[in-house]
């Protein structure tokens, strides 16, 4: 496909292309972040990660229904320290390592942000959004939310990228109030807040009770978040929710996502579909007419 | 397999994993050992599995936890469990009758192969080389069956192994600590001398990971390949969450049963350190 060019920067991050790893998926080691890299990834965000270590919740901890996963991890990871030599691991794979993070306050975040941007991090993604745990619910508020972009960028000079929740009434509000708060880009979506209870038992499956869902079931509600918030901000948004074919990953771009993250769909596909997203979307823009990935970033919103 | 860019039927169609938990009857419960108690099962998912495959089984509003499969008579299918505490104690509480949660099977499992053959067990490692056994059981291959326990109760399915052993002139040597039965010692001893005296095509191996990474070594050195089945901590078994991760490689979907080939690969990780349930390096 000679002439199409599907490299993207963001928020001066060059990517090779767009198809990005999605948060807490193969991301707790660097070997396994390395060997996404190595897949054909464009760039790779890491587990979220915390100030110390965290067990997270026993299991059941992912559950299928008809239409996607619901997962209930509890935010395991090592806590920051352990995690700097796997990020340097991470780096192996040469392409940008976004560091996920979350805390339980805005100095934690901070903190944990400043650590991981010294261990080698191109950029911080804050989880404000994750919808099972008691520390992140702080993205169904825009104050909340404006108040950690703005305490971790004064003690960082790597981009800072907000990861927004579904679930609230006005996503927009939020992400508006990011970008003021000075956000670099917007990640949209996690998970939705969801449950599956066992009709034999009447248990629900769970051990957390209530998880989030994740793959093809969300993909529309994404479509729906990208293509509003990024009418209404000038910082570039990532698309993340469902994708698990290249025609996915196309329809997020043209809804206005900039970038798009992988998560379930490894599951369903392997690791290969990186690389097979990035070849589809290459040949559609070069069977399209197009050059440059960036000409159809948006181009629904002019319907 | 290439994707079908054409195929548009694939793309409107979600892709599932066919993989909702399904919730079994517990139809017998048998204590094996002391420690170790089989529940049996019918799943008709599971009929077809793959020796040294796994289900993760959920003890309703406990935990789940995985277990590896033996095909029994009649479509049966049953898991040994080792009591070492929450989870495994819990299940071995249950009753006939009652009811555990399944899905799988989930994993790599061994590849079978024909020829001079090493088996090597070692505590409920032994569980998922039965059904390997039973596999490979078919003449011209020939079995050496080397099994490790604690003692002599202990010891598991020895009976069965020696069944299946039965049908074509195998051989079983056992090895407890104690001494109580066989070689005193661990399984590892007296494998040394048989691999200086024969050519084995294969070593198949499960057990606890020092043992494994000492057959490893021993394999290496007598220039023989070797399967070994690994554990790490699982969580979703579909290859997504990262838990179980020893180098590069997802234990739950990539193994649980590794080649030598894979094992050179992360020889700085097996039978060195492993990983708790927040991803910290725990020694082995
Ligand atoms: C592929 C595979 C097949 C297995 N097959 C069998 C089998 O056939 N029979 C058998 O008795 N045991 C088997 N195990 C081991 C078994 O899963 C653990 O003994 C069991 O999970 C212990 O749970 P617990 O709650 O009783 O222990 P806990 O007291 O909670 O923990 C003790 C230790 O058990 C292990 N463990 C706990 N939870 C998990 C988990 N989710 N995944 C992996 N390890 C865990 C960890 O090493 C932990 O340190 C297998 C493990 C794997 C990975
Ligand atoms: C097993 C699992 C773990 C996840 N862990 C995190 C996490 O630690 N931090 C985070 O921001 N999002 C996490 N997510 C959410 C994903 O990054 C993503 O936003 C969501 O799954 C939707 O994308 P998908 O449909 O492609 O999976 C997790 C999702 C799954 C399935
Ligand atoms: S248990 Fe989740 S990746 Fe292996």
């Amino acid at each position: 496909m000679v002439g199409v060019n599907s490299t993207i920067e963001i928020a001066g991050l060059k990517l090779r292309n767009p198809v990005m790893l999605a948060a807490g998926v193969l991301g707790v080691t660097g070997f396994s972040l390395k060997r996404v890299a190595e897949a054909g990834a464009g760039a790779i965000v890491t587990k979220s990660i915390g100030i110390k270590p965290r067990d997270g919740y026993p299991n059941p901890t992912i559950t299928e229904t008809n239409c996607g996963l619901l997962n209930a991890m509890g935010l395991p990871n090592p806590g920051v320290e352990d995690f700097e030599c796997e990020l340097k691991i991470a780096k192996e794979g040469g392409v940008s390592v976004i560091a996920s993070i979350f805390g339980a306050s805005k100095e934690e975040f901070a903190y944990v942000g400043s650590v991981m941007e010294e261990a080698g991090a191109d950029a911080i993604e804050l989880n404000v959004s994750c919808p099972h745990t008691e520390v992140v619910a702080l993205g169904q508020s825009p104050d909340l939310t404006s108040d950690v972009v703005e305490t971790v960028k004064k003690g960082v000079d790597i981009p800072v990228f907000v990861k927004l929740t579904p679930n609230v009434t006005d996503i927009v509000l939020v992400a508006k109030s990011a970008e003021r708060a000075g956000a670099d880009a917007i990640t949209c979506i996690n998970t939705l807040r969801a449950m599956a209870v066992d009709v034999e038992t009447g248990k629900p499956i769970l051990a957390n009770k209530v998880g989030g869902l994740s793959g093809p079931a969300i993909k529309p509600v994404a479509v729906r978040c990208v293509f509003e918030i990024s009418k209404e901000v000038n910082i570039p948004v990532i698309g993340c929710g469902g994708i698990t074919y290249w025609q996915d990953a196309v329809e997020f771009l043209l809804a206005g996502a900039s970038a798009i993250q992988i998560g379930t769909a490894i599951a369903f596909r392997g690791l290969s579909v990186f690389k097979e997203i990035t070849d589809g979307i290459q040949e559609y823009l070069s069977k399209k007419g197009y050059r440059n990935l960036k000409e159809i970033v948006g181009l629904s919103h002019k319907f | 397999m290439p994707f079908n860019r054409s195929n548009h039927s694939k793309f409107l169609n979600p892709p599932i994993l066919h993989d909702k938990l399904r919730i079994v009857k517990i139809k017998e419960i048998k204590s094996e050992t002391p420690t170790i108690k089989s529940f049996t099962f019918v799943d008709e998912k599971c009929t077809e599995t793959s020796p040294g495959q796994y289900v993760m089984v959920w003890i309703p509003g406990i935990d789940e936890i995985p277990m590896s499969l033996l095909r029994e008579l009649n479509k049966n299918l049953m898991i040994a469990v080792k009591s070492i505490g929450g989870a495994s104690a819990a299940l071995h509480e249950l009753k006939k009758g009652d009811v555990l949660g399944i899905r799988g099977p989930y994993g790599h499992g061994f590849t079978s192969i024909t020829g001079n053959i090493m088996i090597v067990g070692g505590g409920i490692g032994i569980a998922p080389l039965v059904p390997l056994t039973k596999n490979l059981a078919n003449p011209p291959t020939k079995i050496t069956f080397i099994l490790g326990a604690t003692t002599h109760e202990e010891l598991l399915f020895l009976d069965k192994i020696r069944m299946e052993l039965s049908k074509n002139d195998g051989r079983i040597i056992v090895a407890t600590e104690d001494g109580s039965f066989g070689f005193k010692g661990l399984a590892t001893d007296p494998i040394e001398q048989l691999l200086k005296k024969q050519k084995f095509d294969m070593i198949f191996t499960c057990g606890p990971e020092k043992m494994m990474k000492k057959m490893f070594q021993l394999a290496e050195q007598y220039k023989t390949p070797i399967q070994a089945s690994l554990e790490r901590i699982m969580r979703c078994s579909i290859g997504l969450c990262g838990s179980c991760m020893i180098g590069k490689f997802r234990v739950c979907k990539d193994g649980p049963v590794f080649s030598s080939e894979q094992l050179r690969e992360v020889k700085n990780e097996f039978g060195t350190f492993k990983r708790d349930f927040s991803g910290i390096k725990v020694k082995i």
